[in-house]
């Protein structure tokens, strides 16, 4: 593992990064003039704030993936939920706003001639309700799918597969009337957040920047967790499964608890996606989408948390520009990039940096040490 | 008038010599179709059909197609070719005056058509007689009685007498004023008819009626719901079974290179996908260049298949996932890459929109055994993918690719000790998955649509049953296909599609947690595999 020093530098930069994003978007959006190329545009900035959720989404992935051995994919599970969460809180500001002008109940139910909420509605239009939800709904699920799995030493490939189970099984429940969630539409149609609008550009920055802030401090929850003795086990069951349970440590324990919190982090990002995109429906459960999050974590550099963040903003500034520009060949590019990594980068951007960088080193102290030896001989 | 009397006469002699009677209720029926009132039409459709003459048919058919022409008491046809023709003696004739065609509205349309169905009962064709009688059951139009009594007497046919005798039992039943014992006898035949026709027929007998007749009717109905609950959960049994056999052939290939080899292979579905286009490609080149073998495509597309995706198979082995081995979850991510580049070749080539792959004839059409309807091409599919399992299990048990295999699988460097060249073996070993699943997307082409999202649809699955089954284990990936497809279809009645879907997954994961390595699992001594 690397050297202390090391991962301190890490963190600055990451909470450098951020912290410089965080001003100097708004920045760049408000204060620069519109003509300069320095100048951020409005549609820009809720796009950025995207990548972050995602990138938040990735740190989540790559907490269970690169420092215990989890590999789920269905990641997007808890994604979405805490997406849906904050979806519902949305929904139930729009008021008497919706196209039926229901004071209380949102379009789609009215549409279904549901007469009242269903009681998994109460509550969501308080905020920290439904900010308690947006973390406590994947938890949930996630404590309740990892008691089962980890006390019964699902791993590997299995736990993979059944995962994606997971979530196609939610994708398929709510994509039903019934489930009362919007069915195939989802939610959408916000129209304020606090009292703010969603359309409003101040909005966005603020969203913009909450999700900087989000994704910094789950940025160093994660560091201090793998940091801590915690995560030296988390290491060690990743590595050695059973060599850690002879050991003595509660491994299911441990992967139970590694896996709650990267579900709420996962939920958080969902929670703050949504906002900022203005629509959650059952696609995000797609288990294509889950492993897609899997591979901006391999890109950017597996157990390295810096990677996951790096990954998901390359692949998904790749992907806008591939969608606009190239649509035909972004699945080419996307798929090339699992077998590339995959194969011939398996570290990821991060991890290869490094092996070169110290390679570099080694050589140039090589170098010193070289003529100090021969001198010796003479 | 004198003109027009001669002429009478001379139709009542021709329709004497032709019909061996005088003028009887055809001719008498005529005329009514002049009164221009649509019960006197009426009238006449049901004497000219009860009539049983041989021009009845004619008259009919002309007045459904807006060709029988009424004037002054005289009813002519149109013809196309002749021009105008008598109604009554099927002669030429010129200029008839001023001519009118009959009017029709709904009430006679239903006529007509309940007539033409009386009509037809005595065609010289016997799937034309078959069809009436059954129309007739439906229609249970009292005035085919008389029609109906003279078919059964000249009816040699026992399946198409059988169709008479319900159509003539649903007619009584359904007349208020027929015979009591003659009601019995109806309740009896369609009672051994027994299908969802004949239950909603006894079930409107019971309301009103006589005590005795409504209790023979009411117990027949309850014999009949009974065989009915009896077939509908054999029929049921069958749709599972037949997605059973379809997951069985997504899931075997996988089997293969999953449960044998060890390799997470998500373009497994693209394997499938490449193997329903190889077929489209075949049907195109036969549609251009040689239509007769038509019928043949699908043999000749299995081998080219077959070879198709198991050289892509054996080309992503080559390529790819032989530098992966013994690690698993970069398997899993590389072939998913795999899945996305394949899955975009194709779009690029083939367009992104469905493409027709045709059904050959001989697996149109259902077999109808009791209360079963077995359409042909899913008992092709059946059949066809117990011989795909039964010689991918010859091959793994008795030839020497299936001895290396397992000998690979069992211990890779114990195996290449022995002069096994392992390489080899996996590529082929991963051609033989590959291109399993490529023949089964020559099949699952007739089910499914061919486009370039064929294979994703049944990645998920297949993982399913091969983890369900037990990995390693051919006989698991059977039971495990065969288990989930039926519970599927057991489900689907009371839970609906999806919601059935829903509790399948969240059971098949609760049954991992029980037991991690399936149903048949391999038993082994190592803790981790």
């Amino acid at each position: 593992m690397r050297t202390r020093s090391v991962l301190d530098r890490q963190t600055i930069v990451v909470i450098g990064f951020l912290a410089g994003a965080a001003m100097l978007v708004p920045i760049f959006n408000g204060l620069v003039a519109q003509d300069s190329a320095l100048h951020v545009p409005d549609h820009l900035v809720p796009l950025l704030g995207k990548y972050l959720c995602f990138a938040l989404l990735a740190l989540s992935v790559d907490l269970i993936w690169g420092f215990c051995g989890i590999l789920s994919l269905g990641h997007g599970a808890f994604f979405a939920l805490g997406g849906y969460a904050m979806g519902m809180y949305l929904m139930r500001q729009v008021g008497s706003r919706g196209v039926y002008a229901h004071p209380v109940l949102p379009d789609f139910m009215v549409f279904l001639n549901w007469q009242e909420l269903p009681w998994f509605w109460y509550g969501s239009d308080i905020f920290p309700i439904a900010v308690l939800m947006v973390v406590l709904a994947p938890g949930i699920l996630a404590l309740a799918f990892g008691w089962f799995a980890f006390r019964s030493r699902v791993t590997g490939v299995y736990l993979s597969i059944i995962t994606q189970a997971m979530t196609f099984a939610l994708m398929l429940a709510f994509f039903r009337n019934d489930m009362g969630f919007g069915g195939n539409n989802g939610l959408t149609d916000f129209k304020d957040i606090l009292g703010f609008p969603l359309q409003a550009g101040s909005t966005r920055l603020v969203l913009f920047v909450v999700s900087a802030i989000a994704l910094g401090l789950g940025y160093l929850l994660c560091r201090w967790l793998v940091e801590s003795k915690f995560g030296k086990v988390l290491v060690a069951i990743r590595d050695a499964e059973n060599r850690t349970r002879f050991l003595g440590y509660r491994v299911e324990r441990y992967k139970l608890t590694v896996f709650i919190i990267s579900a709420m982090l996962a939920g958080l990002a969902g929670a703050l996606y949504v906002p900022q995109v203005g629509i959650i429906n059952p696609g995000e459960f797609a288990p294509e989408n889950s492993i897609e999050i899997v591979i901006w974590v391999a890109v950017g550099g597996r157990g390295t948390l810096a990677g996951a963040i790096l990954g998901a903003l390359v692949v998904n500034a790749g992907k806008t520009w591939f969608t606009g520009a190239l649509p035909e060949f972004w699945l080419f590019a996307l798929g090339g990039l699992f077998v590339f990594v995959t194969l011939l980068m398996p570290r990821g951007i991060l991890g290869t940096g490094q092996e070169l960088w110290d390679r570099m080193r080694q050589r140039s102290q090589l170098h010193q040490a070289a003529p100090a030896t021969s001198q010796a001989a003479e | 008038m004198t003109s027009l009397r001669i002429l009478l006469r001379a139709i009542a002699l021709l329709t004497a010599m032709a019909a061996g009677a005088m003028a009887g209720p055809f001719e008498e029926a005529l005329p009514k179709f002049s009164a221009d009132s649509y019960s006197d039409t009426e009238a006449a459709i049901s004497a000219v059909a009860g009539s049983g003459h041989e021009r009845a048919l004619t008259v009919v058919e002309a007045l459904r197609d807006g060709r029988l022409l009424a004037g002054a008491g005289q009813v002519y046809i149109r013809e196309a070719s002749n021009g105008m023709i008598d109604a009554a003696t099927g002669e030429i004739v010129g200029g008839a005056g001023n001519l009118k065609p009959v009017r029709v509205n709904n009430r006679v349309r239903r006529a007509i058509e309940a007539a033409l169905g009386n009509l037809t009962l005595l065609s010289s064709d016997t799937r034309t007689r078959f069809n009436a009688a059954q129309a007739v059951f439906r229609s249970r139009d009292a005035s085919a009685l008389p029609v109906l009594e003279r078919a059964i007497a000249q009816e040699s046919d026992l399946r198409v007498r059988g169709a008479l005798e319900s159509a003539r039992a649903a007619v009584i039943l359904n007349k208020p004023d027929a015979p009591a014992v003659e009601k019995k006898i109806a309740v009896e035949i369609l009672s051994r008819r027994g299908d969802q026709d004949s239950l909603a027929l006894l079930s409107n007998v019971s309301a009103s009626s006589a005590p005795d007749l409504a209790k023979a009717a009411s117990d027949a109905a309850e014999g009949i719901r009974t065989r009915l609950a009896l077939w509908n959960a054999l029929q049921n049994v069958w749709y599972g079974v037949s997605l059973g056999s379809v997951l069985l052939l997504a899931a075997i290939g996988l089997a293969i290179t999953f449960g044998t080899m060890g390799v997470i292979n998500m373009a497994h579905g693209e394997m499938v996908m490449i193997g329903a286009y190889t077929t489209f490609m075949v049907q195109e080149v036969i549609r251009l260049h040689a239509p007769g073998l038509f019928d043949a495509s699908l043999f000749i597309a299995l081998p080219l298949a077959f070879l198709t995706a198991g050289a892509v198979g054996v080309l992503v082995e080559r390529c790819v996932i032989r530098f992966l081995y013994g690690r698993p979850l970069e398997t899993l991510l590389a072939t998913w890459g795999l899945s996305l580049i394949l899955q975009q070749a194709v779009r690029t080539v083939f367009g992104p929109t469905n493409r027709e792959v045709g059904t050959p004839g001989w697996m149109r059409g259902a077999l109808e055994i009791g209360g079963l309807s077995l359409t042909y091409n899913r008992l092709a599919i059946v059949v066809f993918a117990f011989s795909v399992f039964a010689i991918l299990l010859l091959v793994m048990r008795y030839t020497s690719l299936g001895l290396y295999v397992r000998a690979v699988t069992q211990n890779r460097r114990m195996a290449g000790s022995m002069g096994i060249r392992t390489n080899r073996i996996d590529a082929l070993a991963f051609g033989l998955g590959s291109g399993v699943a490529g023949i089964a997307g020559v099949a699952l082409s007739q089910i499914d649509n061919v486009s370039p999202n064929l294979g994703q649809g049944y990645i998920i699955d297949s993982f399913m049953v091969v983890v369900f089954g037990g990995v390693g284990n051919l006989w698991g990936t059977l039971i495990g296909a065969m288990t989930l497809g039926v519970a599927n279809k057991m489900l689907e009645p009371y839970a609906g599609a999806v919601l059935g879907k829903i509790v399948l997954l969240i059971t098949i994961i609760i049954f991992i947690q029980r037991r991690p390595r399936g149903l048949f699992a391999l038993k082994g001594r190592a803790v981790e595999a």
